[in-house]
């Protein structure tokens, strides 16, 4: 595995993968936006407000799954001192505060016509803030320090430390009372929502993942390109 | 018209699925711009550097 995340095989195979990303992500955010706004049905109880289950839904999923790979990543930096692994870290936790700020927003839009509030303190609603934070606070803690290495292991130990909060998310709404309803996709036996609305809610999801996948390789290349250009730099300043 | 009013009115629900989904546009599309402007200057800047050390 190690063979890919050499820094200059990566940045050879991610090259030649990001543009079947870019356009995969493209079709499938497409097709998924055409769906979920033209033909998917209207709720029998919410009417077309569900419409906004189908940005809150992937969001939602894509905010503790990129945590979960920054966790990753950061646990691989920290046992293999691998630099790729911090940066595949780092890169992820912008686009994982975007998905987790879309899902607060997204799900307050939703709250306000269906519950009629549009915030309670309830386990869900606040584990998921907590995660909002816990992106922003490992984005202060890497760029706190003046020497990067050490800003990079600070911040691996608070992204491992994070990872309390995933099953408390992911349980919240049945651990406690809340607002928010059940799973209804990833839970033990069948999916409990009606496959007219499953089929785009899907799509609209692998789509979010393969936007998350493309940007990351992106920024990954940035990060390296911007190491290779600190590197030359300082073989110039050392020649003159 | 009619038709595309009745779309755009979302069942009276307008004010709420649209912000929604416009916030959808803007997050994404600006982690999509900031990732692309930065992409393109860091090459810029390398290509720049690796001319001046040939």
């Amino acid at each position: 595995m190690f063979r890919f995340a050499n820094p200059n095989r990566f940045m050879n195979w991610s090259g030649k993968l990001l543009p079947w990303c870019a356009a995969a992500t493209a079709i499938l955010l497409i097709v998924g936006t055409y769906l979920a706004l033209f033909v998917a049905p209207p709720d029998y109880q919410q009417g077309e407000a569900v419409r906004i289950m189908y940005v809150h839904v992937p969001a939602a999923w894509m905010a503790s799954f990129v945590y979960g790979v920054m966790a990753a990543s950061s646990a691989v930096a920290l046992i293999w001192r691998h630099p790729v692994a911090d940066i595949a870290a780092q890169q992820s936790a912008p686009l994982g505060a975007g998905f987790t700020l879309l899902c607060l927003v997204s799900g307050s839009l939703w709250g306000e016509p269906m519950w009629g509030t549009w915030w309670v303190w309830d386990a869900r609603l606040t584990s998921v803030l907590v995660l909002f934070f816990l992106y922003l606070g490992y984005i202060a803690l890497v760029n706190a320090f003046d020497e990067p290495t050490r800003g990079a292991r600070a911040g691996a130990i608070l992204a491992l430390v994070g990872v309390v909060n995933l099953p408390i998310i992911k349980f919240s709404v049945d651990w406690w009372n809340t607002l928010h309803q059940p799973a209804s996709v990833f839970r033990i036996g069948a999916p409990t929502i009606a496959a007219s609305m499953l089929w785009p809610l899907l799509i609209m999801a692998v789509g979010f993942t393969l936007f998350y996948v493309t940007l990351l390789l992106v920024r990954m290349r940035s990060a390296l390109m911007a190491a290779k250009l600190r590197a030359l730099r300082l073989q110039e300043f050392q020649a003159a | 018209m009619a038709a595309i009013a009745q779309f755009f009115d979302m069942g009276g629900y307008a004010r709420f699925v649209w912000p929604a989904w416009g916030l959808a546009v803007i997050v994404l599309g600006g982690l999509l711009i900031d990732s692309v402007v930065t992409y393109r200057k860091r090459r810029r800047e390398l290509d720049a550097a690796e001319e001046r050390k040939r």
